[in-house]
């Protein structure tokens, strides 16, 4: 049977991507971004998953204006890295898992959750990004990966407590999946920044820590934080969290937290990432 | 799963709330509307060749697009607070600064009326405090 073993968060600042592409992960600038996750790639050598369901968003790259779907699903074989206007980022490319993944948009629609089913897009930094924090840079991905895109540009986005209960939905979607699979569940995003406006380059670091601790325990707390005081709080990008909680969801009740990093700054943006186990 | 209810069930207290952050413009159905071509024709620069026409001459790529005078205005500018003012977003008005040849922290420096330096300068010791950032109506 498959199993949710673990959950995975981390910010996708593109940055980070051609960083790590130029080989420039040692200066000065980066290392300390890049350091936090050096744990992280040890832990999955042993951890080996077979399959992450990464959740993420597209920046206006595989979607525009024309379609907006909040929550969808990539059930296809196979996924390029967009060319997001420089070229596309020389990564492997992702390889899905369609049995898995069409299972889960089965599951998740008559649990009432009606995902946008994708079959063919580029994936793009959103999705690339934490491959790379997380895997370095091995000739193909370790791990099938299923693309699960959240709308966080045009509001409103899902609700964090919409987001948390499509985790919960996952989880009993995996669970009923009949191969042994060892499934990890990623969100992405965040931390606190804002790209636009007067009050770009805002970062929260307490606002921010707080929620880290939050995603451990049992406490529910971060499902119900409204939209506002993510805008508020950790400006107008950092709803890019919502995403965080979906995995927290697919978590169960209770999480342990295995490794945490948290470093400030990678160009405009707060760099958050976390390693959870569910506890049984 | 927990019984509580967080449906917004104000959508008027909603949308106001999101007016109420200083030096914001966040990207709602109103702003999505207005922006619509704005974003679309930004988002053609995705591809080679229409960066070319637009690079050759950028008036009379714009005039292709159903925009507003003063979006192309905005537009050939670079008024990056003005094309938000008019409905762009920063994922889909990226790809103008990025034919240009322009960072984020390029572009986004220009937005807040510092130069590049001392924006870069802020962000190395910690970014912008939310302090008194996070509403109009409270000043807090």
């Amino acid at each position: 049977m498959a199993r949710i073993t673990a959950g995975v968060a981390t910010s996708h600042i593109p940055a980070l991507g051609v960083v790590a592409d130029l080989d420039k992960t040692g200066e000065d600038y980066w290392q300390p971004a890049f350091a936090g996750y050096d744990w992280t790639k040890a832990w999955q050598a042993e951890q080996k998953p077979d399959v992450v369901i990464l959740v993420y968003n597209d920046h206006a790259s595989a979607f525009d204006m024309k379609v907006i779907p909040t929550f969808a699903i990539g059930c296809g074989e196979r996924f390029k890295p967009a060319d997001e206007g420089w070229g596309p980022r020389q990564v492997p490319d992702v390889i899905g898992h369609p049995d898995l993944a069409w299972h889960i948009a089965q599951s998740l629609i008559l649990d009432e959750f009606d995902m946008t089913i994708i079959n063919e897009m580029d994936v793009d930094h959103g999705l690339t990004v934490p491959l790379t924090m997380i895997f370095g840079q091995p000739d193909a991905w370790p791990a099938r990966v299923i693309p699960l895109a959240v709308n966080v540009v045009t509001y409103p986005p899902p609700t964090g407590n919409r987001c948390w209960a499509l985790g919960e939905a996952i989880a009993r979607a995996v669970d009923s999946f009949p191969d042994d699979l060892n499934v990890q569940v990623w969100g992405t995003g965040g931390m606190s920044h804002q790209l636009q406006g007067p009050r770009a380059g805002l970062i929260n670091a307490e606002w921010d820590n707080r929620f880290l601790d939050r995603l451990e325990g049992s406490t529910q707390e971060l499902r119900h934080i409204p939209h506002i005081e993510y805008l508020r709080e950790t400006g107008s990008e950092g709803i890019e969290m919502v995403m965080w909680l979906i995995m927290r969801g697919a978590l169960g009740e209770t999480t342990r937290t295995l490794h945490r990093h948290y470093h400030v700054p990678a160009s405009n943006t707060a760099v958050g990432h976390i390693v959870l186990e569910p506890v049984a | 799963m927990t019984e509580r209810d967080d449906k917004v069930g104000d959508m008027r207290a909603y949308l106001d709330e999101l007016e109420d952050i200083p030096g914001t413009r966040v990207f709602t159905v109103a702003r999505a509307r207005q922006g619509y071509h704005l974003n679309q024709f930004a988002m053609s620069l995705m591809k080679a060749d229409n960066r070319e026409r637009w690079k050759a001459d950028e008036r009379a790529y714009l005039d292709q697009w159903p925009l507003t005078e003063a979006q192309k205005d905005a537009v050939l500018a670079r008024d990056y607070n003005a094309m938000l003012d008019l409905g762009g977003n920063i994922y889909f008005l990226s790809k103008i600064f990025s034919t240009d040849g322009k960072s984020f922290v390029q572009a986004v420096s220009t937005m807040t009326g510092m130069d590049l330096t001392d924006y870069q300068a802020m962000m190395l010791a910690g970014g912008r405090s939310p302090d008194g950032q996070r509403s109009k109506k409270d000043k807090n």
